[in-house]
C-alpha cells in the first residue's frame, strides 16, 4: 500500500543554486582568488567603472572577468580592449546569472588561463536590481551601484539589493549639479537597509571617488589573507596563504561564447 | 518573470531531494514553503509557472502550499521588535534605529514535501487513490 509520507525538508528553496554556488567558491577559495559580483540596475555604470577600476589594478594585480548580458558580448568587448581576459556568459531570456551559468563560464576561462594565477575574479551580473540579489554565484563580496540618475527612492524600492550588498557604489555623481536628487538621503535611505555596508560615491566618466573605492578593493583582498575567516558579512571562507606571488597571467587574445543554456546543468 | 527562473531552481532542488529514494520516484502532492516577505518572490506567480513547468514531469499534479512569513525587525537601540513599512521605511519607529537584525521575512524554504513512495511498481490508480484520501 502507498503510505502518505511527510519530509520535514528546511531546505533552501534555492538549494540547488546554493550546492553550485558553494561549489564555486570552494574553487575560487582553492584558487586563492578573491571573487567579486557587480550587480546594479541596466545602465548604472558597471562596465564603464570596470573600464577605469580594471586598468588602475591590473598594475599588480592578476583578474579576470566573467561578463554577463543576456544577448549581447557588447560589454565583453568593451572589456575586453582594456586588456582583460574576459568570458562573456550571455543568459538568454534568465535576467541574472545563476551559479550553473558561473560555473560554465568558469570552465572555459580555465581552457585559457590558470585561474590560480589570479587574484581577482570579476562578475559582472546582468543589470537587473530583483533576482541577482537572490541567485548567490559563489562570490566573497557583493557590489552593488546605483547612479544618481535613478532617484534616492531605489534603495527602499529594491531592499533587498542592497540588504544584501558589501558595498554601494553610488555612480554617475558628475551629473549631481544637474540632478534634483539628494543623494545625502539616497545614502540615509542605504543605510535605512543596511547599516553595515561601505558606500562611496564614484564617477567613472570624471574619476572623482575612485581612489577610495580601489583602496576598498585593496583592504578587502589583504582581508582575504587574515589566518582568522571573517563573518559571511564580511568576507566569507577568507583563506591563509601567502598573497606575494607575482601573478602575470596570459591575455587572452579572444574569448568565448558561453550559452547559458549548454552549461545549464 | 524571474519566478520561472526561481521555480526552475526549486525544481533542481526537489531533483535533488528524489536522488535518495532511487531508484523509486516518490509521487509528491504538495510542497510546503515558507517565503518571506523580504525577499524577491511573489508566491501567485510562483504557484502560476510551478502548475505550468511541472507538466509531464516526475511532480506533475504537485502542488505549492506557500505561507508568506511577515518581514520583522528588531531595533538594536531598545530591543523592541518591529514591522518594517515596505517600500516606505526600514528603520525603527521607536529609536530611528535602521535595520541591523532581521527576525523573519528572508525565508525562501521548502518547509516539507507531502508525498507517496509507489510499492506496487508505479501502479497509478493505487497512488491516485491515495492522493485522493490525502487530499480529502
Amino acid at each position: 500500500m502507498h503510505m502518505p509520507l511527510e519530509d520535514k525538508l528546511g531546505l533552501n528553496l534555492l538549494a540547488a543554486n546554493q550546492h553550485q554556488a558553494a561549489h564555486n567558491r570552494e574553487h575560487f577559495d582553492a584558487w586563492k582568488l578573491l571573487c567579486l559580483n557587480v550587480m546594479s540596475s541596466p545602465g548604472s555604470g558597471k562596465t564603464s567603472l570596470l573600464e577605469q577600476t580594471l586598468p588602475h589594478l591590473s598594475q599588480d594585480l592578476s583578474m579576470a572577468v566573467l561578463e554577463g548580458d543576456m544577448t549581447t558580448q557588447l560589454d565583453a568587448e568593451r572589456l575586453e580592449a582594456v586588456g582583460i581576459p574576459v568570458v562573456p556568459i550571455t543568459t538568454g531570456r534568465a535576467c541574472h546569472l545563476d551559479a550553473a551559468m558561473v560555473a560554465g563560464g568558469l570552465r572555459l576561462l580555465k581552457q585559457r588561463l590558470d585561474p590560480a594565477s589570479l587574484d581577482l575574479l570579476w562578475v559582472e551580473n546582468v543589470g537587473n536590481l530583483v533576482c541577482p540579489a537572490e541567485f548567490e554565484v559563489g562570490e566573497h563580496l557583493k557590489v552593488a551601484l546605483l547612479s544618481v540618475t535613478e532617484g534616492d527612492d531605489k534603495p527602499l524600492k529594491y531592499p533587498v539589493m542592497f540588504r544584501e550588498a558589501d558595498c554601494v557604489l553610488i555612480t554617475k555623481i558628475d551629473l549631481l549639479p544637474y540632478l534634483p536628487i539628494d543623494v545625502e538621503k539616497l545614502e540615509l535611505n542605504i543605510r535605512q537597509v543596511n547599516p553595515r555596508c561601505s558606500i562611496f560615491r564614484l564617477s567613472a566618466s570624471s574619476g572623482e571617488g575612485l581612489g577610495p573605492w580601489h583602496q576598498w578593493l585593496r583592504q578587502r583582498l589583504a582581508l582575504n589573507l587574515q589566518p582568522d575567516p571573517l563573518p559571511k558579512t564580511f568576507l566569507s571562507n577568507a583563506k591563509v596563504e601567502s598573497y606575494g606571488r607575482n601573478k602575470n597571467t596570459e591575455l587572452l587574445s579572444s574569448h568565448a561564447l558561453v550559452s547559458a543554456r549548454e552549461q545549464d546543468h | 518573470m524571474h519566478e520561472v527562473d526561481m521555480t526552475k531552481c526549486l525544481f533542481f532542488s526537489m531533483e535533488e531531494w528524489k536522488a535518495q529514494y532511487q531508484p523509486l520516484v516518490p509521487i509528491v502532492d504538495v510542497l510546503h514553503l515558507q517565503v518571506g516577505d523580504f525577499t524577491c518572490v511573489e508566491p501567485e506567480a510562483l504557484c502560476f509557472t510551478w502548475s505550468a513547468m511541472v507538466q509531464d514531469t516526475w511532480l506533475a499534479g504537485s502542488e505549492l502550499l506557500i505561507e508568506s512569513i511577515p518581514l520583522l525587525a528588531r531595533c538594536l537601540g531598545c530591543g523592541s521588535s518591529y514591522s518594517p513599512l515596505a517600500e516606505q521605511a526600514y528603520q525603527s519607529p521607536c529609536c530611528n534605529h535602521p535595520m541591523e537584525q532581521i527576525l523573519s521575512g528572508r525565508e525562501l524554504k521548502i518547509r516539507s514535501v507531502d508525498y507517496f513512495l509507489p510499492t506496487d511498481n508505479g501502479d497509478p490508480s493505487v497512488a491516485s487513490v491515495a492522493r485522493d484520501s490525502v487530499l480529502a
